[in-house]
C-alpha cells in the first residue's frame, strides 16, 4: 500500500478524487453501458468451439429413419391423451415396454400457494412415466436423459412420439455406454421437479411424490424436446435455467455443430444468425438477441424443462421445434438424426462437461462472450459505488463516527432495521394474507397476492415520515452521511454477490440503482428526485423489462396489456420461488427493496 | 454497570435461542466457515456415541476433542444449547471484568505519569478520562456477544466457544494478578488446542510488570519468578494430561488431538491457509511445509515479546489474533474473540488511516464466502481457486488490520 501510506501522494490522490468525483462517476457509468452494448459487436466476440476432447473427434453417421412412424405415433398419442383427459399412463407404459425399456411411473402432487392463472392450476396431481434403456455392455454408473413434456391440447404430441421412436431405434444399437432414460413428464416443470427430487432423494420444495422404483446412475446430461408440428422450419435452443444458471457452452456447441452438419436452421431466442455484422441492422439484431438472453437470465425462471436439471449439476438444454413461414422444411427423420447424433456424442463423454464456459452470453449461436469480457461492464458500475464511498467527506465521517462520543452508529440502525422489516413483510405477507384479502375484497387469490405485494411496496414509500418521529438524533448532517455510507457499501456487496451468481440480474439492477443511489442527498429538490427514485425503483425496473422484452420478441403491447403482464410476472415470480426455489423474489424483497428504502430514507432525511 | 450488562446478556441469549429454534440452526452447523473438523458438534456426538458403545472415541479418526471435553458433554449433552449460551455469557463477563481491570490499571498509570509530568504537551489530547473509559468494558462485551461470528459459532454448537471461554478466563485471572489460576487456565487452554502456548510469554511479562520485577536476564528475581510460573504451568499441564489418561485409560488422545492439529491430515476447506496448500502438495515436501507453517504460528512470539514488553495486554491481543489467523483449522469463532478487544483502544482510531478499507474488505469477504462456496460445490461453475482467493483476501485483510492496529504502540 505504498500509494496510500505516502502522505504527499495520498493527498494528491484524494485531491483528485474529490475534485473529479462526479465526472469520473459519470464517465464510468457511460463506459459501463457502452461496454455492455459493445459486447454484441461481432469483432469483440469469439467464435464458439468444442472444448471437450471426448466430443470433438468423431462425427458418426446417423441412421435414424423412423420419422414417419413417429408422426403416426403422434396421432395415436393425441387420441389416447384426449380419451384419458390428461396423461395416458397405461398406453405410454405399454408403448415403452413394447420397445424393450424398463418402465416405471411416479405419481406426485403439489398444492400451489395460490392459483396459477397463466396455466390455470392450483391443486396439481400427475404422473411421470419413464423408461430406462440399459447399456448392453457397460456397468450402469452413468445415464443420459431425454425428456418430452406431456402438455394438454395439441402441443408436444410429436415430441413424445419422436421420443418413443428414438427409444425403439436406440434399443437396437450396441454402442451405448451409458443408460438412457426416456422421461415423459406431466405438468411440465412441476413434474420434472418431482422426478428430479425423487431421483436424487432430496426434498427442497415440499413436493409430495412417490419414490422412484427404478434408477440408472449419475445423470451426465439431459435434453428436453418440444415439438408440436409434423414439419418444422427451424430448431430453437433454450439454455436459460433456474436462477439464471446456464449449461456448459459445449452443449450449445454440440447442438450448433449438428445443425450445421444436417443442414437444419437453428436459432437462439427465436432469432436467426445474420452475416452482416458491419451494418447497423446486423449489429442491432445481435444486440437484440443478447438483450433477450440477458432479460431471460435475469428473471431467474427456467425457460424450458431442462432448467431444473442444472441445479443438480446436470448439463441440460431444451430443443424446441418452430414451424414458421419458410420455404425449406425439415422433417421428423432429420430431427431424429440430430438427436441421435447429439446423444451418441454425449455417450462418448468420460466425465461431466466442464471444459467449456459456464458463464457466457450468446449474441448468436456461433459467437459467445465469456465472463472475462462482460464482467468489466458490471465492474465499471460497481466502481461508481466504491468511488462514492471513498469520497473524502464520507470517509472522514466514518472515522468520526467510530469515536465513542458521537451517536453515529445508532441513528443508522433504526432506518436499517425498519427497512429490513418492511422487506420481510413484503416477502411473507402477500402469500399469508391472501385468504383475508379475498374475504374483504372482490378479487381472486392470485390478484390478492400480487396486489398485496404492490400495496406493501407502496406503503414502504410512506415510511420516512414515520421513522423520523422515532429517531431521536435525526436531522443531522452526520446522520444521513453515515446512513449513505452504510447503504452504499451494502448495495455494492449485494450487487457484487448477485452478479457473481446471476450476472444479468446484477447488471440490470446496477444500471437502474447505481445512478440514483450514488448521487442522492437530502438537499436535492425533493419532489423531482422522489419521482426519479420511484421511476428507477426495482418494481419499475421489472415493468420496463416487461415492455422491453415484449418489444424484443416483436410482440409489442399496449400500456394496459403491459400492466397485466407485469402483474402476472410478479405472481409467476412468487410461484417460482415457492415451487422450484427460484431466488429472485426473496432477493428483491429481502435485500434489494430494503436497500432502496434506505436511500429513500436519506432523501427525506429532514 | 450491572444493569446494562444484564440487559446485553438477555438480548444475546434471546437472539441465540431464537436461532436455535429456527430451521437455520442445521444450515449453520454445516457451514465450513463456522465449524472445522476440530470443533464440530457432529463429531462430538459421534465421539459420545462411540464412548457409549465402549469403544475408544478416537478410533475411526472422526473425533478430535480432548477427553475433558467428551466427559463434560457426556453429562450435559441434553442441555448442549444452554451450555453453549452460558459459555458465551461467561466469556463476555470475563472480558468485561478484564477490560475493567485493565482500564483501572491504565488510568492509574496515566495519573502517576501526569503527576510526574512525563507527558509532552501535545499528547494531552490522547489522555483518557474516566467518563470516556466508563463504557468500554460494556462495549467489549457487546462486541463479543452481538458479533455475528460469535452468534453463528454458538448456534452451530462449535466447541470453539468453550475454548474462547477458557482463554477469556485466563485473561481475567492474569489481569487480576493470580499467577496460580492463570497458569492453570493457560494449561487448560493449551491442553484444548496447543496454540495458546504462545500466551505464556505475555502472561509472564504481565506478572513481571505487575510485581515490578525488571525483565533482565541477568537478574535472579526474573529467573525465580519465571521458573515459578513455568512450574505452575507445566505442572498443571502434566496433571491435566495425566488425568486425561486415567479418564479414558489410554494415550490415544495424544495422536488424535495434538497429532491431528500438527500434521493437518484433514483438508476440508475452511477460512485458514493450510487446506489449499496441502491439497496440491507432493508427499515428498509435506513434512517440510508442515514444519514451516506451524513454526509460522509460534515464531512471532519472540519479536513481538521483545518489542511489546511494556504492553503485555496488547501483546496478549496480538498473540490471540496471530493464533486465529495462522492456526491449522481456524473458524470465525476464533476471529470473534480478538475482534472483541478492539473497543479497548478506540481512542486511538483516529490514527488508523486505512482501517476503513480493511474493514470493508473483511465485510465483503464474509459476504462472498457463502456465494463462492455455492458456486463451487452446488452450481459447479467455480472451483476451489475461487474459494481460496476469498480465504486469502480475508486473511490478508486480517493481517493488514493487525498491522494497522500494531501502530498503536
Amino acid at each position: 500500500m505504498g500509494l496510500l501510506s505516502d502522505p504527499s501522494r495520498r493527498k494528491v490522490l484524494t485531491g483528485l478524487l474529490t475534485r473529479l468525483n462526479t465526472p469520473i462517476c459519470i464517465v464510468c457509468y457511460l463506459a459501463g453501458i457502452v461496454w455492455f452494448m459493445g459486447l454484441a459487436f461481432e469483432p469483440f466476440t469469439l467464435r464458439t468451439y468444442m472444448s471437450e476432447n471426448a466430443m470433438g473427434s468423431t462425427m458418426v453417421e446417423e441412421r435414424f429413419s423412423s420419422g414417419e412412424r413417429a408422426l403416426s405415433l403422434a396421432k395415436e398419442f393425441d387420441a389416447h391423451k384426449r380419451k384419458a383427459g390428461g396423461m395416458p399412463v397405461e398406453w405410454l407404459v405399454k408403448a415403452m415396454q413394447s420397445r424393450g425399456l424398463e418402465v416405471f411411473t411416479q405419481s406426485f402432487s403439489r398444492k400451489l400457494p395460490f392459483p396459477d392463472e397463466n396455466k390455470e392450476r392450483y391443486m396439481v396431481r400427475g404422473t411421470n412415466v419413464y423408461g430406462i434403456l440399459r447399456a448392453p455392455r457397460a456397468p450402469r454408473t452413468e445415464a443420459l436423459v431425454i425428456t418430452a413434456p406431456c402438455s394438454p391440447g395439441n402441443t408436444n404430441n410429436q415430441a413424445v412420439a419422436l421420443l418413443l421412436a428414438l427409444a425403439q431405434y436406440f434399443r437396437n444399437q450396441i454402442y451405448w455406454a451409458k443408460d438412457i432414460i426416456f422421461l415423459v413428464n406431466e405438468h411440465d416443470l412441476i413434474g420434472t421437479q418431482a422426478w428430479l427430487e425423487g431421483y436424487h432423494h432430496t426434498n427442497i420444495t415440499g413436493m409430495e411424490y412417490s419414490p422412484l422404483q427404478g434408477r440408472a446412475g449419475s445423470i451426465q446430461a439431459a435434453l428436453s424436446l418440444e415439438l408440436s408440428s409434423d414439419v418444422i422450419t427451424s430448431l430453437d435452443l433454450v439454455l436459460e435455467g433456474l436462477n439464471g444458471q446456464l449449461p456448459n457452452l459445449d452443449l450449445a456447441n454440440l447442438f450448433y455443430a449438428f445443425c450445421q452438419k444436417l443442414g437444419v436452421l437453428c436459432t437462439i431466442q427465436g432469432k436467426l444468425q445474420r452475416n452482416d455484422w458491419d451494418t447497423a441492422e446486423g449489429y442491432t439484431h445481435a444486440a437484440q438477441t443478447m438483450m433477450l438472453m440477458v432479460l431471460k437470465q435475469a428473471c431467474g425462471r427456467s425457460w424450458g424443462d431442462h432448467g431444473l436439471f442444472l441445479r443438480y449439476h446436470i448439463e441440460a438444454a431444451s430443443v424446441r421445434g418452430i414451424n414458421s413461414f419458410r420455404h425449406y422444411k425439415t422433417d421428423a427423420t432429420t430431427i431424429g438424426r440430430l438427436l441421435e447424433g447429439m446423444v451418441r456424442k454425449l455417450n462418448n463423454l468420460l466425465e461431466r462437461l466442464h471444459q467449456s464456459y459456464f458463464f457466457y452470453l450468446l449474441p448468436s449461436l456461433s459467437r459467445f462472450v465469456s465472463i472475462g469480457y462482460y464482467m468489466p461492464a458490471f465492474g465499471l458500475l460497481a466502481v461508481i459505488l466504491l468511488l462514492r464511498v471513498s469520497f473524502p467527506g464520507l470517509c472522514h465521517c466514518f472515522s468520526v463516527s467510530l469515536q465513542p462520543s458521537s451517536p453515529g452508529v445508532l441513528t443508522v440502525l433504526t432506518p436499517v432495521v425498519i427497512s429490513h422489516l418492511t422487506g420481510v413483510a413484503l416477502y411473507l405477507l402477500p402469500v399469508h394474507l391472501q385468504e383475508m384479502a379475498v374475504e374483504h375484497f372482490p378479487v381472486s387469490e392470485t390478484e390478492a397476492v400480487v396486489l398485496t405485494a404492490i400495496a406493501i411496496y407502496t406503503a414502504g414509500l410512506a415510511l420516512p415520515h414515520n421513522t423520523q418521529r422515532l429517531l431521536s438524533g435525526e436531522g443531522t448532517e452526520q446522520g444521513w452521511k453515515v446512513l449513505k455510507l452504510t447503504a452504499l457499501l451494502y448495495l455494492a456487496v449485494l450487487l457484487g454477490c448477485t452478479a457473481l451468481i446471476n450476472f444479468s440480474l446484477g447488471f440490470i439492477l446496477a444500471v437502474t440503482l447505481v445512478p440514483i443511489t450514488a448521487s442522492i442527498t437530502p438537499h436535492m429538490p425533493k419532489a423531482l428526485y422522489a419521482l426519479v427514485m420511484v421511476l428507477l425503483s426495482p418494481a419499475f425496473t421489472i415493468l420496463y423489462c416487461v415492455f422491453i422484452y415484449q418489444e424484443l420478441i416483436e410482440a409489442p403491447v399496449s400500456v394496459s396489456e403491459g400492466w397485466m403482464l407485469f402483474l402476472s410476472v410478479i405472481s409467476q415470480g412468487i410461484l417460482d420461488h415457492a415451487l422450484y426455489g427460484s431466488l429472485v423474489y426473496p432477493l428483491l424483497a429481502l435485500f434489494i427493496y430494503p436497500c432502496w428504502l434506505m436511500f429513500w430514507n436519506i432523501l427525506f432525511w429532514n | 454497570m450491572a444493569a446494562p450488562l444484564t440487559l446485553l446478556l438477555i438480548v444475546a441469549v434471546t437472539i441465540r435461542a431464537v436461532l436455535f429454534r429456527s430451521s437455520w440452526a442445521e444450515l449453520i452447523s454445516e457451514r465450513v466457515e463456522v465449524v472445522s473438523p476440530l470443533n464440530a458438534w457432529k463429531r462430538v456426538v459421534e465421539g459420545l456415541a462411540l464412548l457409549d458403545l465402549g469403544v475408544s472415541p478416537y478410533s475411526g479418526d472422526v473425533f478430535h476433542e480432548t477427553p475433558f471435553m467428551i466427559y463434560l458433554f457426556h453429562f450435559v449433552v441434553d442441555y448442549a444449547e444452554i451450555v453453549f449460551m452460558v459459555t458465551d455469557g461467561i466469556t463476555a463477563v470475563a472480558l468485561y471484568l478484564s477490560i475493567q481491570t485493565y482500564n483501572k490499571n491504565v488510568f492509574r498509570k496515566q495519573k502517576y505519569a501526569l503527576e510526574s509530568d512525563r507527558y509532552p504537551a501535545d499528547c494531552l489530547e490522547l489522555l483518557r478520562s474516566p467518563k470516556e473509559m466508563f463504557y468500554i468494558p460494556l462495549k467489549v462485551a457487546m462486541f463479543y456477544l452481538l458479533n455475528p461470528f460469535t452468534i453463528l459459532s454458538c448456534v452451530a454448537k462449535s466447541t470453539c466457544g468453550l475454548n474462547n471461554a477458557i482463554i477469556a478466563l485466563f485473561i481475567l485471572c492474569t489481569l487480576k494478578g493470580s499467577a496460580l489460576l492463570s497458569g492453570i487456565l493457560l494449561a487448560l487452554a493449551t491442553y484444548q488446542s496447543i496454540y495458546p502456548l504462545t500466551l505464556f510469554a505475555p502472561a509472564l511479562l504481565f506478572f513481571l510488570q505487575r510485581l515490578y520485577i525488571p525483565v533482565n536476564l541477568r537478574r535472579s528475581s526474573f529467573w525465580f519468578f519465571t521458573l515459578q510460573y513455568a512450574f505452575i504451568y507445566v505442572g498443571s499441564l502434566v496433571v491435566i494430561t495425566g488425568l486425561s489418561f486415567f479418564l479414558l485409560g489410554s494415550w490415544d488422545f495424544i495422536p488424535s488431538v495434538y497429532g491431528f492439529i500438527f500434521s493437518v491430515p484433514d483438508l476440508t476447506p475452511n477460512i485458514g491457509l493450510f487446506w489449499y496448500f496441502f491439497a496440491e502438495m507432493f508427499e515428498h515436501f509435506r513434512l517440510f511445509f508442515i514444519c514451516v507453517f506451524q513454526i509460522n504460528v509460534f515464531f512471532y512470539t519472540i519479536p513481538l515479546s521483545i518489542k511489546l514488553k511494556e504492553h503485555p495486554v496488547f501483546l496478549i491481543f496480538m498473540q490471540i489474533a496471530i493464533i486465529s489467523i495462522f492456526k491449522s483449522y481456524p473458524t470465525v469463532g476464533d476471529v470473534a474473540l480478538y475482534m472483541a478487544f478492539l473497543p479497548a483502544w478506540s481512542h486511538l482510531y483516529r490514527f488508523l488511516r486505512n482501517i476503513f478499507l480493511v474493514s470493508c474488505v473483511l465485510l465483503a469477504c464474509s459476504a462472498l464466502f457463502p456465494v463462492l462456496w455455492h458456486l463451487w460445490i452446488y452450481a459447479g461453475s467455480a472451483n476451489s481457486n475461487f474459494y481460496y482467493a476469498i480465504t486469502l483476501l480475508f486473511n490478508f485483510g486480517q493481517v493488514k488490520s493487525l498491522n494497522l492496529i500494531s501502530h498503536f504502540t
